[in-house]
């Protein structure tokens, strides 16, 4: 692990009662990156977040968030890093210029209040009070208000579960914006193509543990199997896998050409994100 | 959930601890406190309609009965002070951690010392524009005294605000959601105000209630705020009121702090 990391995890541990949530996980957040923790919910996402923003006390394990211990709660720490909850509240009758204002006042060195609603897209709603704000506005006002400190390192519980296409778009699109910003943002999400498309890194996590880690694009292609899907002659689908798609593909064709016969809808894939996320948590249903 | 009781209370200020600092930041958290009271029209209007009410209602039934005006009027100055403090903080507390606001809060630099000061301090200030209100309307309106003892009622009523305002933040934390919210409060509100006579000289009252009066704080303050009010007495006059009502804070406060939840329950 690099000095610099703005996380650094290793070995931990947490246990409600019986329950052991997480058990002995390890990573590292490199500072300006997106990584995500990928899981199913009751994987032990929320838990192993929740221990690097403070609010939870771990049983074993190192911790490190930008060099300091967040299980000490030191105020210095909480000037630096920006918190989006799964679900929390804002104050109903505040405005939301006034909610993101006052907030600006807890921080020493807090982000200009107009940018920050701008850069959230709530220029509309300013004046607005914060219980007429729809779902994905409110979402907003959790970016806003997580942001308004001026973070070095921005933690997204779920940032768009339950959210619309539309609101999801949007919100990816602030969090590449905070990406551009420069900020390392840890996220965790039950949603693939979350991911996928927002974070450099992905860890898959699974009952506590973590199963897989590596760029999206990486992630299973240590697995080198190849789906190479076609219809035949008669119509039928096949799909099949394998370790050399150009043997394969040479096969296939080679016979086709052969019989005078097309490969209707040959597809070759290399297996995605999805896929690998699938084989390590289906394993119960397997 | 034991687990994130005040974790933070035994690190928290070094760092940013100048006192101006922390005095700004409580002072911020009053003015919003105050904003948000006065956006909530109708639960502040009924906040101090409602002893209002109460006193034109019994002053209306006794009217022209000195003795029992010289009950009434300081019982429902107490029972204000315990509406405007334990009620109010019970209520907010609650719905603050079930709305995950506070929870939000603990992520920021706020002092957990500074916040509870603001909320604290707005706590006070309807407590004081109540008892104003009780006090002008029980003069004007039904010709009782002005308080005899301003150093005394002062006292009272500082502790009074201390120990049901602790008691109330206490009580936040048996609450375990929202919705049973006033059936807590109530179940603790009513019989309190009922045996501690605020509506009538707790004399009539069978013994065992006043047993159980004896032991509550409600009526100590009572006793001590109506004999600065209108029995000319004063502090050295109601010591075992002082003492009872500060034994209550103690517990209050031991209680709100050692039972602080930052977190709605996960069931």
């Amino acid at each position: 692990m690099s000095t610099s990391a703005a996380i650094e995890v290793d070995g931990l541990r947490k246990a409600y009662g019986d329950h052991e949530a997480v058990r002995g996980v390890s990573f590292a957040v490199e500072r300006g990156e997106v990584f995500g923790l990928l899981g199913p919910n009751g994987a032990g996402k929320t838990t192993t977040v929740e221990i690097l923003e403070g609010y939870r006390t771990r049983d074993a394990g190192t911790v490190r968030v930008l060099g300091q211990d967040p299980g000490e709660r030191p105020p210095a720490l909480r000037e630096r890093v920006g918190i989006v909850l799964q679900s929390s509240g804002t104050y109903p009758h505040l405005t939301v210029r006034e909610t993101v204002s006052h907030w600006a006042s807890l921080y020493a060195r807090p982000r200009d209040v107009e940018d920050v609603i701008a850069l959230a897209g709530l220029q509309e709603a300013a004046d607005r009070r914060a219980r007429t704000l729809s779902g994905g506005q409110a979402r907003r006002l959790d970016f806003a208000l997580a942001l308004i400190g001026d973070p070095e390192l921005i933690f997204l519980d779920e940032p768009t579960t339950g959210f619309d296409p539309a609101a999801r778009r949007a919100a990816w699109d602030t969090v590449r914006t905070l990406r551009e910003l420069g900020k390392t943002i840890l996220l965790t999400t039950h949603y693939l193509d979350e991911a996928q498309a927002l974070a450099d890194r992905v860890a898959i996590v699974k009952d506590g543990r973590l199963l897989a880690e590596g760029a999206p694009g990486e992630l299973g292609a240590g697995a080198a199997r190849y789906r190479v899907a076609w219809r035949d002659g008669a119509g039928v689908a096949h799909e099949r896998e394998t370790d050399d798609p150009t043997g394969l593909l040479h096969e296939l064709t080679g016979g086709a050409l052969a019989r005078g016969e097309r490969l209707d809808e040959l597809s070759v894939t290399r297996p995605s994100l999805e896929d690998v996320y699938l084989e390590l948590t289906a394993e119960a249903i397997a | 959930m034991s687990e994130h009781a005040l974790e933070g209370a035994r690190t928290r200020p070094a760092e940013h601890a100048g006192p101006e600092r922390w005095l700004g930041t409580a002072w911020r958290q009053f003015r919003i406190e105050r904003k948000m009271f006065w956006r909530n029209p109708s639960a502040a209007f009924f906040n101090f309609l409602l002893p209002l009410l109460l006193l034109a209602l019994f002053g209306a039934i006794f009217a022209g009965e000195r003795a029992k005006l010289d009950v009434i009027v300081p019982g429902i100055a107490g029972m204000s002070v315990m509406s405007a403090t334990f009620i109010a903080l019970a209520y907010n507390v609650t719905l603050l951690r079930e709305r995950g606001i506070l929870k939000r809060l603990r992520g920021t630099p706020l002092p957990t010392s500074a916040w509870l000061g603001g909320v604290a301090a707005n706590a006070v200030a309807n407590t004081v524009l109540q008892l104003a209100l009780v006090i002008l309307a029980g003069h004007f309106v039904f010709g009782v005294a002005w308080p005899s003892d301003w150093l005394a009622l002062i006292v009272f009523v500082g502790l009074g605000v201390v120990c049901f305002a602790a008691l109330g933040v206490a009580l936040a934390h048996a609450i375990p959601n929202f919705e049973s919210a006033p059936a807590y409060v109530n179940a603790v509100f009513i019989p309190m105000i009922l045996i501690a006579g605020v509506f009538y000289d707790e004399k009539s009252a069978p013994q065992v209630l006043r047993d159980a009066a004896e032991v509550l704080p409600l009526k100590h303050l009572i006793d001590g705020m109506s004999g600065a009010m209108v029995h000319h007495e004063g502090l050295a006059d109601h010591g075992v009121a002082l003492l009872v009502l500060a034994l209550w804070a103690a517990v209050g406060l031991t209680l709100a702090i050692r039972g602080f939840s930052w977190e709605a329950r996960r069931d």
